[in-house]
């Protein structure tokens, strides 16, 4: 079984927000909550360099290790989902998680802070596939459709790259090879494999 | 801060936290948050107002219901020019999904920030309603009827007691190509030249530059051909901000062929983040860094000799000056170093091929028009235009601001740039089927004033009209110092912000003074909130172009065939229906929409845009709009798969409809559509048959100066039967190359028609005259360019600056440098006086620089577009930029106290302006530069503005307008203003 991936290109993506806006576009995201936000370091500096992020669907992933209500459930695509009937909107996952995905609709502490929402890799919840109640608390299903995530599908640079983590990484390796040197950013062999060059 | 702003209940607060509070986490739809939060509290109000008759609310609902049937349209993102297609999912008449359209050739699926949420456009809450009037200060909600029938009687006594040209029609760089077009008709059948768009204030100076030197006014090459340079420069272009999708040919480019990618722009854009180098300059002197590469490519012999020699004239005399702009002098005015420079210039000329990309940081100075020529200087003198990898690879602003300027939404054009001159008006009379004489009536004469002479309506008809940069200092203006019968009483804007020219607060005077406001549009604009006015100003809903069908030209001048997704929404209607309303009223409608298919519309009749496109086809032959008829167009993007992604060319499986085209036969597509033309994908190359889009440089300017040949010199196209430089064909020249007997008896009898029926006069038929088009297919034939074989300028002697040199900002922060480096003597142009000398002759006296150390600068976020009501109207693009700010180096705001997000006043050096922004403190910008965006409005001088418009259409995002800030400063070619350099201080608030 495929084990889909989000890789960032960091020396394609040039901070244009198509990803961001193209998943409000996708799930009718509202106002406040960002499934997916482009992150800049050294913004103005030599050396800038931006990166889009969202859940990363971790293998072992730390929201589901610390969740009360264990409401985190890995697909057969290794996707991490959550079930939004379960969830106590608590917290506990936006802290245990180290990319920020976890996303509140309302700021209070502990319980009134609503329903965690994030980014479902366009692939739903637990609700039937494609199903109005599925849609109503997760967005589409274009995995279902046989389609990607559609952050990666418009991305402007074809920076953001989303597949079988196995695919991508070969495109990623193609393109470190052509260009003769890798983005040097860190954990990229451990993710991506020995092999490519950083 | 932001708690004061919550002075009205819609939209005004801007803290994330606050949006999502009160959001229930059950149903995460658009619709039910916004009702739960507040935030279009103003819009659905106004919907529970509209009558359920005419008005259709579209269900801003993004569920597929995959059990009924959906439909895919295909259309074009409507903000910037790289024209990449939208794929829309209709289902029911709703648009509910937005997919990637990956068989476009030009965006491969992608889109920017903007192109990934378009479908928001069509579900706009803060779209204009229903048209609506001002009466007594408030806004009211008028019929179409009603609007149409009060703004034609006021037009028509404007008419009656000022005169046709104290109506200006101020059109838009959104319409479709039909919209331009038509729009441009209308302007003729009113009888005025004051017609105008976008194009004035992003890429005027470039198309007068780049037309002076080689012909056309366009990009030469496009954004997939990037992928062939080696070296790529852009100068005061931010792609990655502006034409974002652009970057993924450029960064593929730049990886596949290792590429030098450099970047120089005052500021370290997100475009520099990607070079190879980047290089800082003081704003304003382009000349002097690009000269500065010149002296060394001179200096070390870097130039193409032969390719100078074969089809450049005048190099010699550049080279002359060009000497005056050594290492030391280029780094005392420009800061940059001559080494620095060297390299640059070596990697240009040795490292080929190269291009040069320029955008608004070129185009928008009082030196504009010469910037271009000397960008195009470079490109010449090393040989870098004319083939693949090569060119000035313009970006155009707006999805048609090609289209548009090529229809001559222009002062002094009518379409395709046959000017305004006798024999334009008679061609496009033949072309209309309307007498010459009908147009000679309509315009106005004109009484001598101001020690000027005086005009008869034919003299006024060739007359360029007054520039979109100065139309309100022609309303407040003494009637004896504007060139025509009286000052101008009525704007009639179609799609146009009224924040995107300099001197807001003499705009707003302008707008107060105005005995008539018409504002058509989807948005309100700041044309509708600005100002103080309580009566005859007038609001129409126009529908995008997604809510209707037509043609779109690119910035590579692909055509582009969009087909309307969804029904226009609210009671919001058409350009192509509301032109042909006002035209009815106006009593000329018959006339002017005699040619076309008319068909019943939301409202009433309208013309169907192929049949618009037809008549296009029948008269644009100057540039080469005549091969592409509606039914290619369509195949082409029925088709799209089929063209390759570097070439663009239809791969020679694809179907026979396409098979051999350039992907949106991109101009000149020369002679019928039956010719079959493949459009020209790359302008003036000789490596090609003309057949196969190969050409030439345009002979437009005499076939010789001071002695010398302005004819090519042993370079001609690929097949050309005439084997060295031409001039343009005229059927005396078929005649006497003995070519005239490959004319069909139909054609000549057209040329014969023509010329009146005069044998004589037939000679002087020329091929942009020829309505058979048989002159330029008998040219292609033979292998040769219909307008001629020719050599580029380099010496332009018809422009103020024949060769370019370096002048001082009008605002300088130098004026010890103003002396040697003056600005433009003052003069009269387009009906205005310009007197940019005597401003800076002024700021020099009065000591400006002092009081004001900071240069400002004005440029784009990618979040926005242009005057940014649209997109700042949208919640998925304004919940990203939720504040005006500036960047100011954090040395200049640690001397001032200014700590990053805090509130600054921003003070400009004219009028006392002053603006109230955050601060955001970044090393983007060095110690005395600061930059704005110009894409916010909606707070003037500090105070806000959201109860000006009407209740629902207030865009979500309000701010500051940069353009309070910025200061007088003309083009002397085109009336371009400047917006790129002027000064200020800044001080926390």
């Amino acid at each position: 079984m495929a084990r889909m991936k989000f890789l960032c290109d960091a020396d394609r993506c040039i901070e244009c927000q198509a990803c961001v806006t193209a998943c409000k576009n996708e799930h009718e995201v509202p106002w406040g909550i960002n499934r997916r936000r482009v992150v800049t370091i050294n913004d103005g500096l030599p050396g800038e360099r931006s990166v889009s992020m969202a859940c990363m669907h971790c293998d072992d992933a730390p929201c589901a290790a610390v969740c009360p209500v264990d409401c985190f459930y890995t697909t057969a695509d290794a996707v991490v989902l959550h079930n939004k009937d379960t969830c106590i909107g608590c917290g506990y996952c936006s802290y245990a998680c180290p990319f920020g995905a976890p996303q509140f609709p309302r700021t209070a502490n502990f319980g009134t802070r609503g329903k965690m929402d994030k980014c479902t890799y366009c692939s739903g919840g637990p609700e039937a596939d494609m199903s109005h109640a599925e849609y109503v608390k997760y967005g589409s299903n274009r995995l279902a459709e046989g389609k990607l995530p559609l952050c990666a599908e418009m991305c402007s640079t074809k920076s953001l790259l989303a597949g079988d983590g196995e695919i991508i990484a070969e495109i990623y390796r193609e393109r470190v090879v052509t260009r003769g040197y890798g983005s040097g950013a860190w954990g990229w062999r451990t993710a991506y494999g020995e092999t490519v060059t950083v | 801060m932001l708690v004061k702003r919550r002075t009205r209940e819609a939209a005004t607060s801007g803290r994330l936290s606050q949006m999502a509070a009160g959001v229930a986490a059950r149903p995460l739809d658009r619709r039910s948050f916004l009702r739960a939060s507040g935030l279009a509290v103003g819009g659905l109000a106004a919907i529970g107002t509209i009558g359920a008759g005419l008005t259709r609310r579209v269900e801003a609902a993004g569920f597929i219901d995959m059990s009924q049937p959906i439909e895919v349209k295909t259309n074009i993102c409507t903000h910037c020019s790289v024209g990449c297609t939208v794929k829309a999912e209709v289902q029911n008449g709703v648009w509910v999904g937005q997919e990637p359209a990956w068989h476009s050739p030009i965006n491969r699926g992608t889109h920017c920030a903007k192109g990934a949420s378009v479908r928001e456009l069509v579900h706009g809450d803060r779209r204009i309603k229903y048209p609506m009037k001002k009466v007594g200060g408030q806004w009211q909600r008028i019929t179409w009827e009603q609007a149409i029938d009060e703004i034609g009687a006021k037009m028509l006594d404007i008419r009656e007691n000022s005169g046709a040209d104290s109506v200006y029609l101020l059109g838009s760089a959104k319409f479709s190509n039909e919209g331009a077009y038509l729009f441009r008709k209308f302007a003729a059948f009113w009888g005025t030249n004051n017609v105008d768009h976008q194009a004035r204030i992003c890429h005027s100076t470039t198309v007068a530059g780049v037309a002076n030197t080689w012909g056309y006014g366009a990009q030469t090459n496009s954004y997939n051909d990037i992928r062939n340079a080696k070296t790529v420069i852009f100068m005061g272009s931010n792609a990655a901000e502006a034409h974002p999708v652009s970057m993924q040919h450029i960064l593929e480019g730049k990886e596949t062929q290792n590429a030098n990618v450099i970047v120089l722009d005052p500021r370290f854009t997100r475009t520099a983040a990607h070079a190879t180098e980047y290089i800082r300059f003081r704003p304003g002197t382009d000349i002097p860094v690009v000269y500065g590469m010149l002296w060394h490519i001179f200096e070390n012999g870097w130039e193409d000799r032969e390719y100078i020699a074969q089809r450049v004239w005048g190099m010699d005399q550049v080279r002359e000056v060009v000497k005056h702009y050594t290492p030391d002098v280029v780094e005392d005015i420009s800061g940059v170093d001559g080494e620095t420079l060297k390299r640059a210039a070596q990697q240009f000329a040795q490292e080929r091929p190269s291009t040069f990309i320029w955008c608004m940081g070129g185009t928008q100075h009082t030196v504009g028009t010469a910037n271009v020529r000397a960008y195009n200087i470079l490109l010449l003198a090393t040989g870098n235009v004319g083939h693949e990898g090569t060119g000035a690879n313009i970006f155009r602003g707006h999805c048609n601001v090609q289209g548009a300027t090529d229809f001559g939404l222009d002062v002094g054009n009518l379409p395709c740039y046959y000017g305004l001159g006798e024999g334009a008006w008679r061609h496009w009379s033949r072309v209309w089927d309307v007498p010459y004489d009908y147009f000679v009536d309509r315009f106005d004469a004109v009484p001598a004033k101001g020690g000027r002479d005086a005009r008869t309506p034919e003299q006024n008809m060739g007359i360029p009209g007054i520039t979109s940069t100065r139309w309100f200092d022609a309303v407040t203006i003494d009637a004896d110092e504007v060139d025509q019968r009286d000052n101008i009483k009525a704007m009639v804007v179609f799609g146009h912000g009224g924040n995107t020219v300099p001197r807001m607060i003499d705009a707003q005077r302008g707008m107060n003074e105005l005995d008539l406001l018409v504002v058509a549009d989807p948005h309100p604009t700041t044309f509708a909130a600005l100002h103080s006015r309580t009566d005859n100003t007038y609001l129409l809903p126009i529908c995008t172009q997604f809510e209707c069908s037509g043609s779109r030209t690119a910035s590579n001048r692909s055509i582009q065939w969009g087909e309307k997704v969804v029904e226009p929404i609210f009671e919001s209607d058409n350009d192509y229906a509301v032109i042909h309303a006002l035209s009815q009223r106006l009593g000329f409608a018959d006339e002017m929409f005699k040619n076309y298919e008319m068909v019943d519309g939301k409202f009433g009749m309208e013309p169907t845009p192929e049949s618009i496109l037809r008549e296009i086809n029948r008269g644009a032959w100057s540039v080469g709009y005549t091969g592409q008829s509606p039914e290619r167009l369509k195949a082409h993007m029925r088709y799209q798969e089929h063209f390759d992604l570097v070439t663009l060319r239809a791969k020679p499986d694809a179907p026979e409809e396409v098979q051999g085209d350039y992907y949106g036969l991109p101009w000149p597509c020369w002679g019928t559509a039956e010719l079959r033309h493949p459009g020209t994908h790359i302008l003036y190359n000789t490596n090609l048959h003309p057949m196969e889009g190969g050409g030439a440089f345009r002979p437009r300017f005499g076939l010789e100066r001071d002695g010398e040949t302005l004819l090519a010199e042993g370079s001609w196209p690929v097949g050309s039967e005439i084997e060295d430089g031409y001039p343009q064909f005229t059927y005396g020249m078929l005649k006497e190359l003995g070519w005239d007997t490959d004319l069909t008896p139909q054609e000549l009898a057209t040329i014969r028609r023509v010329a009146g029926g005069d044998e004589e006069a037939m000679d002087g038929v020329s091929w942009s005259l020829d309505l058979s088009g048989g002159i330029q297919r008998v040219a292609l034939q033979h292998g040769c360019v219909p307008y001629g074989n020719g050599k580029a300028r380099a010496v332009a002697w018809s422009l103020p600056d024949p060769i370019p040199v370096h002048r001082e900002p009008i605002y300088t922060s130098r004026p010890d440098l103003v002396a040697q480096y003056p600005t433009n003597p003052d003069r009269r142009q387009q009906r205005m006086p310009n007197i940019g000398e005597v401003v800076q002759q002024d700021v020099v006296d009065r000591g400006v620089a002092t009081e004001f150390p900071i240069i400002l600068t004005s440029g784009r976020l990618v979040e926005y577009e242009g005057g940014g009501e649209e997109t700042r109207s949208n919640p998925w693009l304004a919940e990203l930029k939720q504040d005006m700010f500036v960047e100011i180096n954090p040395a200049d705001a640690a001397a001032r106290g200014i700590v990053d997000g805090g509130w600054v006043w921003v003070t400009g050096a004219e009028g006392g302006s002053r603006a109230r922004v955050k601060a955001l403190v970044t090393e983007r910008v060095n110690p005395g530069l600061a930059f704005m965006p110009f894409h916010f409005a909606g707070w003037f001088q500090g105070a806000d503005q959201r109860g000006n418009y009407p209740e629902g259409t207030d865009p979500i995002v309000l701010g500051e307008s940069v353009n309070v800030i910025t200061t007088y400063g003309y083009d002397p070619v085109t009336g371009m203003h400047e917006g790129k350099v002027t000064l200020c201080q800044i001080a926390a608030a």
